[in-house]
């Protein structure tokens, strides 16, 4: 078991925004986390990766508690972020942006001496082929597209060499083509990482389901199954669909 | 292209002020206190190197860099007044004397001998530093707080060494220096060596900066500057880093400091005033933020137009440099390096324009610039 989370409960300002009694993600799982807004799913991802401090619960991630510690020590765990709104070095070009997140050791005389290895250089490339950013390898990372800006931030992500991929909403803004290739990615990476998706868009998260959806609602969970069993879960329509179920009927 | 141009610009400041100055001066054209002055500006400009490095690449505003340049001066000028003290055949400086002192205080002790006092003058600012920065920078400060509680320990420490209590002179400062290392600090001689002193070490300090910025560690404080959390989440310590870059900061003003004191021949707190901070941010703001040679540059031409207009129109200075900063804030957002860039990539295209037949680059250009404001808006209606 990657990660096992246990009566997990957070609030804010006396709003319970997550009370998660149960959930847990296989090695080389891929888990689609759905739910209507204000369900609790990028403040479930804030408490994984130490953004937020749990109120309650514990979080067991590869047998050891990830209780009490920082941000950096939890990543230093393996467990990387990508944010919904993604966030990458605007005024470094694409190959440093990539450079600082591969895995190695970043203390401060390290980064003072550091030389990059043609093995390190290879590395790189090769991820930067991945995720489809060879062609804008040298230029600045704040004038890619919005597309590209979230791959990029997958790619920093992926270079860390995380066991846990946490990956909040990636295909936000994207186009449709831009979508397919992000989910394929997404894909091809559970080949090697635990991964946990956010998304919205029900065509997305049918492309990538290959295991289980988790579906939040108001901080809890309200039911785990496969793509097809959610989707036809009268309590999933009732919950979360029940104001705009339009899209999914289109399916 | 640029990078040979450059290099070409960086040989050529170093030839002027290396050798043309100097010439000059034995020459007969330029006078002894112009090479002082030159070499006191060169002391500015290393500690705008280090502020470049904290604030232009780091992104944190420290307004209290004058602090510390007074905390290199001082340490230099402790030395260079018990010097003076013991040339005269007194036991005390005078102005303990006129306070009454019994006996030297026992922290001005170590100040006796010329390498301890360079060696504190460079230890002291980055103790200090290390010791605020880690307070503040573990306590998440950041953006305009850390400004305003910098700027208070700025007045603070002012407040402090005003005071006769803190035995180092007071409003007066600590001045009527004779010699150092010996020599006479009066003779043009002396004055010439302390001005290569400095050019020296500006240099030295440029080189060390740049290899700074060049490393992965200067990368690393570029991207805290672009966005702090993303670097906590890959695994860098933000606090060791930025620590670190506070406390290279401090040394260079303390070393800055440390030149600038037998230079001037007088070191007082109007020096660490919350103004001088401000000014010395001027300095990099004007010569380009995040540009080790805009901070050179910028340091020394605010510098030298200060002696111009204040021999000038002495009133009018403060109203030369609020103009200076507002049309850089307003319109060259990177000072005047930013300037230069433009104007030459501008001379750049208008040569490349000839060059090129111009049906090729009327037709294909418009529509590839509309593209890429398109892109540019896109991106920020989504952010």
């Amino acid at each position: 078991m990657l990660l096992s989370v246990n009566n997990l409960s957070v609030s804010f300002g006396g709003l319970q925004a997550l009370n998660l009694s149960h959930f847990q993600l296989e090695d080389k799982e891929l888990r689609v986390v759905i739910g209507p807004n204000g369900a609790g799913k990028s403040t479930f991802m804030d408490i994984l990766c130490g953004k937020t401090k749990p109120d309650t619960g514990e979080i067991l991630f590869n047998g050891k508690p990830t209780h009490g510690l920082t941000e950096v020590e939890i990543a230093e765990l393996g467990i990387g972020r990508k944010f919904q709104k993604p966030t990458v070095f605007s005024s470094l070009t694409v190959f440093e942006n990539m450079t600082l997140a591969a895995r190695m050791k970043k203390d401060v005389f390290s980064s003072l001496f550091f030389k990059m290895s043609p093995a390190f250089k290879k590395r790189i490339i090769e991820v930067a082929e991945r995720v489809g950013l060879t062609s804008v390898l040298h230029q600045q990372a704040g004038a890619l597209s919005h597309g590209q800006k979230q791959w990029l931030e997958i790619a920093i992500v992926v270079l860390q060499d995380p066991k846990l991929l946490l990956i909040d909403e990636p295909a936000a803004g994207m186009s449709d083509r831009e979508t397919e290739r992000t989910g394929e990615l997404l894909l091809e990476l559970s080949k090697e990482h635990g991964v946990i998706v956010i998304e919205h868009d029900m065509h997305f998260v049918r492309q990538i389901a290959n295991n289980r959806v988790s579906v939040l609602v108001n901080g809890k969970l309200l039911m785990e199954g496969s793509f097809e069993e959610v989707r036809n879960d009268q309590r999933v329509i009732d919950c979360y669909l029940g104001r705009a179920n339009a899209q999914l009927e289109k399916l | 292209m640029p990078d040979k141009s450059s290099k070409l610009v960086t040989l050529l400041f170093v030839l002027f002020f290396a050798i043309v100055l100097p010439a000059g001066h034995l020459l007969g054209i330029v006078s002894i206190n112009t090479i002082s002055l030159w070499g006191r500006y060169c002391c500015f400009a290393i500690a705008a190197l280090g502020i470049d490095l904290i604030w232009g690449y780091t992104g944190i505003m420290s307004m209290c860099q004058a602090f510390f340049f007074c905390l290199g001066g001082y340490c230099m000028g402790m030395h260079l007044l018990l010097k003076a003290t013991a040339l005269q055949g007194q036991e005390l400086p005078d102005f303990m004397i006129w306070n009454n002192f019994s006996s030297l205080p026992a922290f001005w002790q170590p100040f006796h001998g010329f390498v301890p006092a360079v060696l504190l003058a460079l230890l002291v600012p980055a103790g200090i530093a290390f010791i605020i920065g880690f307070f503040v920078f573990r306590s998440r400060i950041k953006g305009v707080y850390m400004a305003i509680i910098t700027q208070a320990l700025a007045l603070g420490m002012y407040l402090l060494f005003l005071r006769n209590e803190t035995k180092l002179g007071g409003t007066n400062g600590l001045t009527n220096f004779k010699t150092v290392l010996g020599f006479d600090l009066s003779s043009s001689a002396t004055k010439l060596g302390l001005y290569f002193a400095a050019v020296v070490m500006l240099c030295i300090s440029y080189i060390l900066c740049r290899k700074i910025v060049n490393s992965k560690f200067g990368k690393v404080l570029q991207a805290i500057r672009d966005s702090e959390p993303r670097v906590g989440y890959t695994a860098y310590r933000v606090l060791h880093y930025k620590l670190a870059v506070f406390v290279v900061a401090a040394v260079l003003a303390g070393l800055a400091g440390m030149l600038y004191v037998p230079q001037t021949g007088i070191i007082t707190p109007g020096r660490m005033s919350v103004t001088s901070s401000v000014e010395m941010l001027m300095w990099v703001a004007l010569g380009g933020r995040g540009r080790l040679k805009g901070a050179i540059i910028g340091a020394l031409l605010v510098n030298c137009l200060y002696s111009l207009c204040t021999s000038l129109f002495p009133e009018g200075w403060l109203f030369v440099l609020g103009i200076l900063y507002i049309l850089t804030v307003l319109y060259f957002d990177k000072g005047f390096t930013g300037l230069f860039d433009k104007l030459s990539t501008l001379l750049h295209s208008r040569r490349k324009a000839v060059v090129e037949s111009p049906a090729i680059s009327g037709s294909s250009s418009p529509s590839l610039r509309g593209a890429a404001r398109l892109s540019a808006e896109r991106d920020e209606a989504i952010s």
